[in-house]
Protein backbone atom coordinates (compact mmCIF):
# COMPACT_ATOMS: atom_id res chain seq x y z
CA UNK A 1 0.00 0.00 0.00
CA UNK A 2 2.83 2.75 0.88
CA UNK A 3 4.90 1.90 -2.22
CA UNK A 4 1.54 2.38 -4.07
CA UNK A 5 0.91 5.92 -3.09
CA UNK A 6 4.67 6.02 -3.49
CA UNK A 7 3.81 4.95 -7.05
CA UNK A 8 1.53 6.76 -7.36
CA UNK A 9 2.83 10.31 -6.04
CA UNK A 10 5.82 10.15 -8.66
CA UNK A 11 3.30 9.75 -11.30
CA UNK A 12 1.63 12.99 -10.42
CA UNK A 13 4.96 14.27 -10.42
CA UNK A 14 6.04 13.20 -13.55
CA UNK A 15 2.02 14.15 -15.03
CA UNK A 16 2.71 16.92 -13.94
CA UNK A 17 5.36 17.81 -16.46
CA UNK A 18 3.36 16.08 -19.11
CA UNK A 19 0.24 18.25 -18.51
CA UNK A 20 2.32 21.80 -18.59
CA UNK A 21 3.52 20.54 -21.85
CA UNK A 22 0.83 19.23 -23.16
CA UNK A 23 -1.07 22.38 -22.20
CA UNK A 24 1.27 24.78 -24.17
CA UNK A 25 1.26 22.52 -27.09
CA UNK A 26 -2.98 22.48 -27.02
CA UNK A 27 -2.87 26.74 -26.57
CA UNK A 28 -0.61 26.72 -29.67
CA UNK A 29 -2.27 24.00 -31.50
CA UNK A 30 -5.72 25.75 -31.06
CA UNK A 31 -4.83 29.55 -32.00
CA UNK A 32 -2.50 28.35 -34.89
CA UNK A 33 -3.45 24.92 -36.03
CA UNK A 34 0.04 23.96 -35.78
CA UNK A 35 1.98 20.71 -34.14
CA UNK A 36 4.73 22.32 -32.59
CA UNK A 37 7.40 19.76 -32.95
CA UNK A 38 9.68 21.99 -30.96
CA UNK A 39 8.12 22.01 -27.91
CA UNK A 40 10.65 19.27 -26.03
CA UNK A 41 12.99 21.58 -27.50
CA UNK A 42 12.34 24.68 -25.62
CA UNK A 43 11.89 22.42 -22.52
CA UNK A 44 15.04 21.26 -23.47
CA UNK A 45 16.51 25.43 -23.26
CA UNK A 46 14.61 25.68 -20.07
CA UNK A 47 16.32 23.40 -18.48
CA UNK A 48 19.90 24.23 -19.86
CA UNK A 49 19.19 27.73 -19.34
CA UNK A 50 18.39 27.26 -15.62
CA UNK A 51 21.53 25.32 -15.59
CA UNK A 52 23.55 27.89 -17.33
CA UNK A 53 22.14 31.11 -15.49
CA UNK A 54 23.06 29.14 -11.85
CA UNK A 55 26.98 28.44 -13.70
CA UNK A 56 27.92 31.44 -15.61
CA UNK A 57 26.02 34.27 -13.96
CA UNK A 58 25.44 32.91 -9.90
CA UNK A 59 21.14 33.47 -10.54
CA UNK A 60 19.60 31.00 -8.19
CA UNK A 61 16.49 28.86 -8.99
CA UNK A 62 14.30 31.12 -8.06
CA UNK A 63 14.79 34.22 -10.60
CA UNK A 64 15.26 31.27 -13.09
CA UNK A 65 11.79 29.95 -12.77
CA UNK A 66 10.66 33.86 -13.41
CA UNK A 67 13.32 34.85 -16.15
CA UNK A 68 13.34 31.55 -17.81
CA UNK A 69 10.13 31.46 -19.15
CA UNK A 70 9.78 35.22 -19.71
CA UNK A 71 12.76 35.00 -22.18
CA UNK A 72 11.38 31.93 -23.26
CA UNK A 73 8.53 33.66 -24.31
CA UNK A 74 9.87 36.39 -25.86
CA UNK A 75 11.98 34.07 -27.91
CA UNK A 76 8.95 31.63 -29.14
CA UNK A 77 7.25 35.23 -30.22
CA UNK A 78 10.26 36.00 -31.91
CA UNK A 79 10.36 32.61 -33.44
CA UNK A 80 6.61 32.77 -34.73
CA UNK A 81 7.18 35.97 -36.38
CA UNK A 82 10.44 34.74 -38.15
CA UNK A 83 9.22 31.53 -39.23
CA UNK A 84 6.08 29.78 -38.15
CA UNK A 85 4.18 33.21 -39.44
CA UNK A 86 5.89 32.66 -42.90
CA UNK A 87 3.98 29.42 -43.18
CA UNK A 88 0.70 30.15 -42.43
CA UNK A 89 -1.23 29.91 -45.67
CA UNK A 90 0.59 26.58 -46.37
CA UNK A 91 -0.55 23.21 -45.29
CA UNK A 92 -0.18 22.38 -41.93
CA UNK A 93 2.21 19.85 -42.15
CA UNK A 94 4.95 22.25 -43.50
CA UNK A 95 5.04 23.74 -39.77
CA UNK A 96 5.75 20.37 -38.31
CA UNK A 97 8.27 20.14 -40.91
CA UNK A 98 9.38 23.44 -39.56
CA UNK A 99 9.55 23.12 -35.92
CA UNK A 100 11.38 19.68 -36.68
CA UNK A 101 13.88 21.23 -38.29
CA UNK A 102 14.00 23.42 -35.40
CA UNK A 103 14.35 21.05 -32.82
CA UNK A 104 17.58 19.24 -34.51
CA UNK A 105 19.20 23.20 -35.09
CA UNK A 106 18.47 23.73 -31.09
CA UNK A 107 19.10 20.21 -29.72
CA UNK A 108 22.61 20.48 -32.04
CA UNK A 109 23.37 24.16 -31.06
CA UNK A 110 23.35 23.16 -27.26
CA UNK A 111 25.59 20.28 -27.71
CA UNK A 112 27.99 21.92 -29.98
CA UNK A 113 28.41 24.42 -26.81
CA UNK A 114 28.10 22.11 -23.63
CA UNK A 115 28.54 18.64 -25.14
CA UNK A 116 25.78 15.73 -24.40
CA UNK A 117 26.85 14.82 -21.52
CA UNK A 118 24.18 15.36 -18.23
CA UNK A 119 24.87 18.38 -15.75
CA UNK A 120 23.48 18.14 -12.30
CA UNK A 121 21.40 20.53 -10.45
CA UNK A 122 21.26 21.25 -6.91
CA UNK A 123 17.78 21.03 -5.28
CA UNK A 124 17.26 24.85 -4.14
CA UNK A 125 18.43 24.56 -0.42
CA UNK A 126 14.89 25.56 0.75
CA UNK A 127 13.24 22.24 -0.83
CA UNK A 128 15.82 20.00 0.14
CA UNK A 129 14.28 18.15 2.64
CA UNK A 130 11.00 15.78 2.88
CA UNK A 131 7.57 16.57 3.33
CA UNK A 132 6.30 14.08 5.68
CA UNK A 133 2.52 13.03 4.97
CA UNK A 134 2.26 11.13 8.47
CA UNK A 135 2.19 7.33 6.73
CA UNK A 136 4.90 8.80 4.20
CA UNK A 137 7.76 11.23 3.58
CA UNK A 138 7.84 12.70 -0.21
CA UNK A 139 10.95 14.61 -1.12
CA UNK A 140 9.63 18.15 -0.76
CA UNK A 141 11.03 19.58 -4.47
CA UNK A 142 8.88 17.11 -5.63
CA UNK A 143 5.93 17.96 -3.94
CA UNK A 144 6.54 21.56 -5.23
CA UNK A 145 6.70 20.34 -8.99
CA UNK A 146 3.60 19.11 -7.96
CA UNK A 147 2.29 21.95 -6.27
CA UNK A 148 3.19 24.39 -8.42
CA UNK A 149 2.02 22.62 -11.81
CA UNK A 150 -1.30 21.90 -10.94
CA UNK A 151 -1.57 25.66 -9.73
CA UNK A 152 -0.49 26.77 -13.01
CA UNK A 153 -2.89 24.72 -15.23
CA UNK A 154 -5.22 26.30 -13.23
CA UNK A 155 -4.41 29.66 -13.31
CA UNK A 156 -4.05 28.93 -17.30
CA UNK A 157 -7.20 27.29 -16.72
CA UNK A 158 -9.08 30.91 -15.19
CA UNK A 159 -7.28 33.02 -17.50
CA UNK A 160 -8.63 31.41 -20.40
CA UNK A 161 -12.10 30.50 -19.09
CA UNK A 162 -12.73 34.06 -16.97
CA UNK A 163 -10.95 37.06 -18.62
CA UNK A 164 -11.66 38.83 -21.77
CA UNK A 165 -8.16 37.82 -23.22
CA UNK A 166 -9.40 34.16 -23.00
CA UNK A 167 -12.67 34.48 -23.94
CA UNK A 168 -11.48 35.93 -27.69
CA UNK A 169 -8.82 33.16 -27.70
CA UNK A 170 -11.26 30.01 -27.26
CA UNK A 171 -12.84 31.87 -30.13
CA UNK A 172 -10.49 32.16 -31.96
CA UNK A 173 -9.23 28.85 -31.48
CA UNK A 174 -13.24 27.34 -32.08
CA UNK A 175 -13.59 29.27 -35.12
CA UNK A 176 -11.31 32.07 -36.47
CA UNK A 177 -12.97 32.69 -39.66
CA UNK A 178 -16.34 33.60 -37.63
CA UNK A 179 -14.27 35.57 -35.13
CA UNK A 180 -12.58 37.69 -37.54
CA UNK A 181 -16.42 38.36 -39.33
CA UNK A 182 -17.44 39.46 -35.88
CA UNK A 183 -14.20 42.45 -35.46
CA UNK A 184 -11.87 40.28 -33.74
CA UNK A 185 -8.37 40.65 -35.17
CA UNK A 186 -7.29 36.75 -34.69
CA UNK A 187 -3.83 37.33 -36.21
CA UNK A 188 -3.02 39.93 -33.39
CA UNK A 189 -3.31 36.96 -31.05
CA UNK A 190 -1.64 34.59 -32.76
CA UNK A 191 2.12 36.00 -31.54
CA UNK A 192 1.67 36.06 -28.11
CA UNK A 193 0.01 32.42 -27.91
CA UNK A 194 2.73 31.17 -29.42
CA UNK A 195 4.84 33.03 -27.16
CA UNK A 196 2.72 32.14 -24.27
CA UNK A 197 3.24 27.94 -25.04
CA UNK A 198 6.47 28.32 -25.18
CA UNK A 199 6.70 29.69 -22.16
CA UNK A 200 5.21 27.08 -20.22
CA UNK A 201 7.48 24.61 -21.97
CA UNK A 202 9.97 26.79 -20.31
CA UNK A 203 8.34 26.46 -16.77
CA UNK A 204 8.43 22.71 -17.22
CA UNK A 205 12.06 22.88 -18.18
CA UNK A 206 12.80 24.82 -15.31
CA UNK A 207 11.40 22.93 -12.74
CA UNK A 208 13.19 19.50 -14.56
CA UNK A 209 16.79 21.19 -13.89
CA UNK A 210 16.78 19.73 -10.00
CA UNK A 211 15.54 16.39 -10.42
CA UNK A 212 16.21 15.29 -14.71
CA UNK A 213 19.01 14.81 -16.14
CA UNK A 214 19.93 18.41 -18.11
CA UNK A 215 21.30 17.45 -21.33
CA UNK A 216 20.54 18.58 -25.03
CA UNK A 217 18.26 15.22 -25.49
CA UNK A 218 16.50 15.61 -22.42
CA UNK A 219 13.26 16.87 -24.31
CA UNK A 220 13.48 14.85 -27.61
CA UNK A 221 11.54 11.37 -25.71
CA UNK A 222 9.66 13.67 -23.84
CA UNK A 223 7.64 14.99 -26.43
CA UNK A 224 6.87 12.49 -28.17
CA UNK A 225 5.03 11.17 -24.90
CA UNK A 226 3.27 14.61 -24.87
CA UNK A 227 1.93 14.16 -28.50
CA UNK A 228 0.29 11.27 -27.29
CA UNK A 229 -0.84 13.27 -24.06
CA UNK A 230 -2.50 15.38 -26.33
CA UNK A 231 -4.08 13.35 -28.75
CA UNK A 232 -5.38 11.28 -26.13
CA UNK A 233 -6.77 14.18 -24.30
CA UNK A 234 -7.63 15.90 -27.81
CA UNK A 235 -5.89 18.29 -29.76
CA UNK A 236 -6.82 21.49 -28.59
CA UNK A 237 -8.52 20.91 -25.71
CA UNK A 238 -7.01 22.71 -22.71
CA UNK A 239 -8.87 20.94 -20.32
CA UNK A 240 -8.27 17.26 -22.32
CA UNK A 241 -4.45 18.12 -22.20
CA UNK A 242 -4.10 18.48 -18.53
CA UNK A 243 -6.30 15.67 -17.55
CA UNK A 244 -4.27 13.10 -19.62
CA UNK A 245 -1.20 14.78 -18.65
CA UNK A 246 -1.64 13.55 -14.86
CA UNK A 247 -3.46 10.49 -16.52
CA UNK A 248 -0.73 9.49 -18.49
CA UNK A 249 2.31 10.41 -15.62
CA UNK A 250 0.21 7.79 -13.83
CA UNK A 251 -0.15 4.85 -16.18
CA UNK A 252 3.55 5.55 -16.83
CA UNK A 253 4.41 5.44 -12.93
CA UNK A 254 2.15 2.20 -12.38
CA UNK A 255 3.54 0.38 -15.31
CA UNK A 256 7.18 1.01 -14.45
CA UNK A 257 6.96 -0.30 -10.98
CA UNK A 258 4.05 -3.12 -11.91
CA UNK A 259 5.08 -4.26 -14.85
CA UNK A 260 8.94 -4.26 -14.31
CA UNK A 261 9.00 -7.58 -15.55
CA UNK A 262 7.73 -6.94 -18.95
CA UNK A 263 9.45 -3.64 -19.50
CA UNK A 264 7.86 -3.56 -23.28
CA UNK A 265 4.97 -3.49 -21.90
CA UNK A 266 5.09 -0.74 -19.69
CA UNK A 267 6.88 1.35 -22.65
CA UNK A 268 4.34 1.43 -25.05
CA UNK A 269 1.54 1.18 -22.97
CA UNK A 270 0.80 4.97 -23.88
CA UNK A 271 0.71 5.01 -27.51
CA UNK A 272 -1.31 1.76 -26.85
CA UNK A 273 -3.76 3.53 -25.03
CA UNK A 274 -3.44 6.05 -27.83
CA UNK A 275 -4.24 3.84 -30.50
CA UNK A 276 -7.29 2.66 -28.56
CA UNK A 277 -8.78 6.50 -27.78
CA UNK A 278 -8.37 7.25 -31.23
CA UNK A 279 -10.17 4.18 -32.39
CA UNK A 280 -12.62 5.25 -30.65
CA UNK A 281 -13.11 8.99 -29.94
CA UNK A 282 -11.13 9.85 -32.97
CA UNK A 283 -10.89 13.57 -31.58
CA UNK A 284 -9.58 12.43 -28.06
CA UNK A 285 -11.38 12.02 -24.86
CA UNK A 286 -12.24 16.26 -24.43
CA UNK A 287 -12.16 16.85 -28.00
CA UNK A 288 -14.40 18.06 -30.46
CA UNK A 289 -14.71 17.43 -33.65
CA UNK A 290 -13.65 20.26 -35.89
CA UNK A 291 -16.39 22.79 -36.84
CA UNK A 292 -17.14 24.08 -39.88
CA UNK A 293 -15.13 27.33 -40.39
CA UNK B 1 -24.28 52.62 -48.86
CA UNK B 2 -23.19 49.52 -49.96
CA UNK B 3 -22.74 48.90 -53.66
CA UNK B 4 -21.73 46.08 -55.15
CA UNK B 5 -20.69 45.86 -59.07
CA UNK B 6 -18.89 43.22 -61.04
CA UNK B 7 -18.63 40.64 -58.52
CA UNK B 8 -17.18 37.64 -59.97
CA UNK B 9 -16.34 34.89 -56.95
CA UNK B 10 -15.13 30.88 -57.48
CA UNK B 11 -14.45 27.94 -55.92
CA UNK B 12 -11.20 26.59 -57.64
CA UNK B 13 -12.16 25.90 -61.15
CA UNK B 14 -15.77 26.52 -60.38
CA UNK B 15 -17.37 29.97 -61.16
CA UNK B 16 -20.19 31.33 -58.77
CA UNK B 17 -20.52 34.57 -59.18
CA UNK B 18 -20.05 36.13 -62.58
CA UNK B 19 -21.21 39.62 -62.45
CA UNK B 20 -23.11 40.45 -59.84
CA UNK B 21 -24.49 43.75 -58.99
CA UNK B 22 -26.61 45.26 -56.24
CA UNK B 23 -27.30 48.29 -54.10
CA UNK B 24 -28.17 48.69 -50.65
CA UNK B 25 -29.54 51.99 -49.69
CA UNK B 26 -29.35 52.82 -45.98
CA UNK B 27 -32.58 51.77 -44.09
CA UNK B 28 -33.50 49.78 -46.48
CA UNK B 29 -34.46 45.85 -46.40
CA UNK B 30 -33.60 43.99 -49.40
CA UNK B 31 -33.37 40.68 -50.06
CA UNK B 32 -31.64 37.87 -52.06
CA UNK B 33 -33.17 35.33 -53.26
CA UNK B 34 -32.18 32.18 -55.77
CA UNK B 35 -32.32 28.40 -55.81
CA UNK B 36 -30.11 25.75 -53.59
CA UNK B 37 -26.74 26.47 -54.93
CA UNK B 38 -27.22 29.92 -57.02
CA UNK B 39 -24.27 31.37 -54.45
CA UNK B 40 -26.19 33.43 -51.65
CA UNK B 41 -23.88 32.79 -49.14
CA UNK B 42 -20.64 32.70 -51.14
CA UNK B 43 -22.03 36.31 -52.24
CA UNK B 44 -22.40 37.17 -47.81
CA UNK B 45 -19.08 36.03 -47.73
CA UNK B 46 -17.39 37.83 -50.15
CA UNK B 47 -18.94 40.92 -48.62
CA UNK B 48 -17.25 40.37 -45.30
CA UNK B 49 -14.39 39.10 -46.75
CA UNK B 50 -14.22 36.06 -45.87
CA UNK B 51 -13.83 34.21 -49.32
CA UNK B 52 -10.76 34.25 -51.21
CA UNK B 53 -11.55 33.81 -54.50
CA UNK B 54 -13.09 36.95 -55.68
CA UNK B 55 -12.82 39.86 -57.97
CA UNK B 56 -14.76 43.01 -58.59
CA UNK B 57 -15.74 46.51 -56.24
CA UNK B 58 -17.52 46.51 -53.35
CA UNK B 59 -17.85 49.66 -51.57
CA UNK B 60 -19.55 50.93 -48.41
CA UNK B 61 -20.54 54.80 -48.00
CA UNK B 62 -18.25 54.87 -51.00
CA UNK B 63 -15.41 53.39 -49.12
CA UNK B 64 -13.85 50.76 -51.86
CA UNK B 65 -13.90 47.91 -49.32
CA UNK B 66 -11.13 46.48 -51.61
CA UNK B 67 -8.69 43.89 -49.90
CA UNK B 68 -10.06 44.76 -46.54
CA UNK B 69 -9.72 41.86 -44.28
CA UNK B 70 -12.93 40.42 -42.48
CA UNK B 71 -12.50 41.84 -38.92
CA UNK B 72 -11.56 45.12 -40.69
CA UNK B 73 -14.99 45.05 -42.57
CA UNK B 74 -16.65 44.07 -39.56
CA UNK B 75 -15.39 47.30 -37.39
CA UNK B 76 -16.86 49.43 -40.20
CA UNK B 77 -20.49 48.24 -39.30
CA UNK B 78 -21.04 45.04 -41.44
CA UNK B 79 -22.99 42.31 -39.53
CA UNK B 80 -22.92 38.73 -40.30
CA UNK B 81 -25.58 36.21 -39.31
CA UNK B 82 -23.86 33.37 -41.11
CA UNK B 83 -26.54 30.03 -42.31
CA UNK B 84 -24.65 28.26 -39.82
CA UNK B 85 -25.96 30.34 -36.77
CA UNK B 86 -22.41 30.54 -35.95
CA UNK B 87 -22.55 29.67 -32.21
CA UNK B 88 -19.77 29.27 -30.47
CA UNK B 89 -19.43 26.20 -28.42
CA UNK B 90 -16.73 27.26 -26.14
CA UNK B 91 -18.61 30.18 -24.68
CA UNK B 92 -21.74 30.52 -23.28
CA UNK B 93 -24.56 32.88 -24.52
CA UNK B 94 -23.74 35.99 -23.03
CA UNK B 95 -19.92 35.48 -24.04
CA UNK B 96 -21.66 34.86 -27.45
CA UNK B 97 -23.48 37.92 -27.64
CA UNK B 98 -20.21 40.28 -26.01
CA UNK B 99 -17.71 38.83 -27.91
CA UNK B 100 -17.87 41.15 -30.79
CA UNK B 101 -16.75 44.84 -30.19
CA UNK B 102 -19.41 47.51 -31.05
CA UNK B 103 -18.69 48.97 -34.23
CA UNK B 104 -21.80 51.41 -35.07
CA UNK B 105 -23.33 54.25 -33.66
CA UNK B 106 -26.03 52.49 -31.73
CA UNK B 107 -25.18 49.61 -30.43
CA UNK B 108 -27.81 47.79 -28.26
CA UNK B 109 -26.70 47.29 -24.16
CA UNK B 110 -27.02 43.81 -23.23
CA UNK B 111 -29.75 44.44 -21.11
CA UNK B 112 -31.97 45.65 -24.01
CA UNK B 113 -30.48 42.18 -25.75
CA UNK B 114 -31.70 39.79 -22.71
CA UNK B 115 -35.47 42.28 -22.79
CA UNK B 116 -36.14 41.41 -26.50
CA UNK B 117 -35.03 38.15 -26.42
CA UNK B 118 -36.03 36.89 -22.61
CA UNK B 119 -34.93 33.00 -24.02
CA UNK B 120 -31.19 34.23 -24.44
CA UNK B 121 -31.47 35.90 -21.11
CA UNK B 122 -32.69 32.29 -19.29
CA UNK B 123 -29.53 30.35 -20.67
CA UNK B 124 -26.98 32.95 -20.60
CA UNK B 125 -24.31 31.45 -18.75
CA UNK B 126 -25.69 27.98 -20.76
CA UNK B 127 -22.68 26.65 -23.88
CA UNK B 128 -24.21 28.61 -27.23
CA UNK B 129 -24.56 25.67 -28.41
CA UNK B 130 -26.77 23.97 -26.04
CA UNK B 131 -29.59 26.15 -27.57
CA UNK B 132 -32.22 24.72 -29.30
CA UNK B 133 -31.64 25.25 -33.35
CA UNK B 134 -34.45 28.40 -33.07
CA UNK B 135 -32.28 29.80 -30.39
CA UNK B 136 -29.31 30.14 -31.81
CA UNK B 137 -30.78 31.86 -34.95
CA UNK B 138 -32.08 34.09 -32.15
CA UNK B 139 -28.73 34.57 -30.61
CA UNK B 140 -27.00 35.30 -33.84
CA UNK B 141 -29.41 38.12 -34.97
CA UNK B 142 -28.99 39.59 -31.53
CA UNK B 143 -25.25 39.49 -31.68
CA UNK B 144 -24.94 41.40 -34.66
CA UNK B 145 -27.41 43.96 -33.15
CA UNK B 146 -25.14 44.69 -29.85
CA UNK B 147 -22.78 45.13 -32.19
CA UNK B 148 -24.65 47.98 -33.29
CA UNK B 149 -23.93 46.99 -37.27
CA UNK B 150 -25.22 49.20 -39.49
CA UNK B 151 -25.70 46.66 -42.34
CA UNK B 152 -27.05 43.42 -41.47
CA UNK B 153 -25.96 40.68 -43.73
CA UNK B 154 -28.40 38.03 -42.72
CA UNK B 155 -28.34 34.77 -44.43
CA UNK B 156 -31.88 32.73 -43.91
CA UNK B 157 -32.50 34.05 -40.28
CA UNK B 158 -35.31 32.13 -40.43
CA UNK B 159 -34.87 29.00 -41.61
CA UNK B 160 -35.98 26.12 -39.29
CA UNK B 161 -38.08 28.47 -37.46
CA UNK B 162 -41.51 27.73 -35.74
CA UNK B 163 -44.03 30.63 -37.11
CA UNK B 164 -43.81 32.42 -34.15
CA UNK B 165 -40.71 32.67 -34.20
CA UNK B 166 -40.49 33.86 -37.96
CA UNK B 167 -42.78 36.75 -37.23
CA UNK B 168 -40.47 37.97 -34.32
CA UNK B 169 -37.79 37.99 -36.63
CA UNK B 170 -40.18 39.84 -38.92
CA UNK B 171 -40.47 42.47 -36.19
CA UNK B 172 -37.20 42.55 -35.46
CA UNK B 173 -35.82 43.55 -38.80
CA UNK B 174 -38.79 46.15 -39.39
CA UNK B 175 -37.72 47.61 -36.05
CA UNK B 176 -33.64 47.60 -37.16
CA UNK B 177 -34.77 49.28 -40.38
CA UNK B 178 -36.81 52.26 -38.71
CA UNK B 179 -33.52 52.93 -36.55
CA UNK B 180 -31.88 53.32 -40.32
CA UNK B 181 -29.97 50.41 -40.40
CA UNK B 182 -29.86 48.52 -43.37
CA UNK B 183 -30.67 44.84 -44.42
CA UNK B 184 -29.33 42.05 -47.12
CA UNK B 185 -31.61 39.37 -46.24
CA UNK B 186 -31.14 35.81 -47.79
CA UNK B 187 -34.88 34.57 -48.02
CA UNK B 188 -36.31 32.04 -49.39
CA UNK B 189 -39.83 32.35 -47.86
CA UNK B 190 -41.49 35.12 -50.22
CA UNK B 191 -44.34 35.84 -47.76
CA UNK B 192 -41.75 36.76 -45.19
CA UNK B 193 -39.50 38.76 -47.81
CA UNK B 194 -42.17 40.45 -48.54
CA UNK B 195 -43.20 41.61 -45.51
CA UNK B 196 -40.18 43.03 -44.00
CA UNK B 197 -38.23 43.95 -47.44
CA UNK B 198 -38.18 46.81 -50.27
CA UNK B 199 -36.98 45.06 -52.88
CA UNK B 200 -35.52 41.61 -53.75
CA UNK B 201 -32.92 40.60 -55.97
CA UNK B 202 -32.96 37.36 -58.13
CA UNK B 203 -29.95 35.46 -58.24
CA UNK B 204 -29.61 33.08 -61.07
CA UNK B 205 -26.68 31.73 -63.11
CA UNK B 206 -24.17 34.06 -61.27
CA UNK B 207 -25.59 37.02 -61.58
CA UNK B 208 -28.97 39.25 -60.13
CA UNK B 209 -30.89 38.63 -63.18
CA UNK B 210 -34.01 41.07 -62.32
CA UNK B 211 -34.53 42.99 -59.30
CA UNK B 212 -38.36 42.90 -57.94
CA UNK B 213 -40.60 45.40 -55.77
CA UNK B 214 -43.63 43.83 -53.21
CA UNK B 215 -46.12 43.97 -55.85
CA UNK B 216 -44.22 41.89 -58.81
CA UNK B 217 -43.26 39.31 -55.99
CA UNK B 218 -46.37 38.74 -55.15
CA UNK B 219 -48.11 38.74 -58.74
CA UNK B 220 -45.14 36.59 -59.59
CA UNK B 221 -45.29 34.01 -56.27
CA UNK B 222 -46.85 31.05 -58.26
CA UNK B 223 -44.29 31.08 -60.99
CA UNK B 224 -40.94 32.26 -58.86
CA UNK B 225 -42.01 29.60 -56.41
CA UNK B 226 -41.86 26.96 -59.16
CA UNK B 227 -38.44 29.18 -60.04
CA UNK B 228 -37.04 28.44 -56.80
CA UNK B 229 -37.73 25.10 -56.32
CA UNK B 230 -40.43 25.47 -53.87
N1 LIG C 1 -16.32 25.28 -49.94
C1 LIG C 1 -16.80 25.08 -51.20
N2 LIG C 1 -16.02 24.49 -52.13
C2 LIG C 1 -16.47 24.27 -53.38
N3 LIG C 1 -17.69 24.63 -53.81
C3 LIG C 1 -18.50 25.22 -52.93
C4 LIG C 1 -18.11 25.49 -51.58
N4 LIG C 1 -19.14 26.08 -50.93
C5 LIG C 1 -20.12 26.19 -51.83
N5 LIG C 1 -19.76 25.68 -53.03
C6 LIG C 1 -20.57 25.64 -54.24
O1 LIG C 1 -20.86 26.97 -54.61
C7 LIG C 1 -22.20 27.09 -55.03
C8 LIG C 1 -22.87 28.18 -54.25
O2 LIG C 1 -22.98 27.81 -52.89
P1 LIG C 1 -23.70 28.73 -51.82
O3 LIG C 1 -23.60 28.05 -50.51
O4 LIG C 1 -23.19 30.10 -51.93
O5 LIG C 1 -25.20 28.69 -52.35
P2 LIG C 1 -26.52 29.20 -51.67
O6 LIG C 1 -27.21 30.00 -52.68
O7 LIG C 1 -26.22 29.83 -50.38
O8 LIG C 1 -27.30 27.84 -51.46
P3 LIG C 1 -28.31 27.40 -50.29
O9 LIG C 1 -29.65 27.88 -50.70
O10 LIG C 1 -28.20 25.93 -50.31
O11 LIG C 1 -27.83 28.00 -49.02
C9 LIG C 1 -22.84 25.73 -54.86
O12 LIG C 1 -22.89 25.10 -56.13
C10 LIG C 1 -21.91 24.98 -53.96
O13 LIG C 1 -21.88 23.63 -54.32
MG1 LIG D 1 -26.68 29.40 -48.38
Amino acid sequence: MSSFLQHTFDGLVSGAFLALLALGLAVIFGMLRVVNFAHGAFYMLGAVGTYLLLTEFGVPFWWALLIVPVALGVLGMGVERAFVHRLARLDPLYNFLLTFGLTLVLQDLVKLRYGTQSSPYATPSALAGTVDFGLFDFPAYRVFVLAFAVVACVAVWWLLGHTRVGMVVRAATERPELSRALGIDVGRWVMPVFGFGIALAGVAGVLAAPMRAVNPLMGADLVIVVFAVVVIGGLGSIFGSVAAGFGIGLVQAWGESYLDQWPIVAQTSVFVIMAAVLLWRPAGLFGREEAPA
Amino acid sequence: MLRVEGLRAWYGEATVLRDVALTVAPGEVVTLVGRNGAGKSTLLRCLMGLHAGQRGTVTLDGRDLGSLPAHRRARLGLGWVPDDRGAYASLTVTENLTLPPAVGPNPWPLARVYESFPVLHERRDSAATQLSGGEQQMLALARVLRMGARLLLCDEPTEGLAPLLVARVGDIIRQVRDQGTAVLLVEQNLRFATGVADRHHLLAEGRVVETLRNEEVRERESELLTYLGI
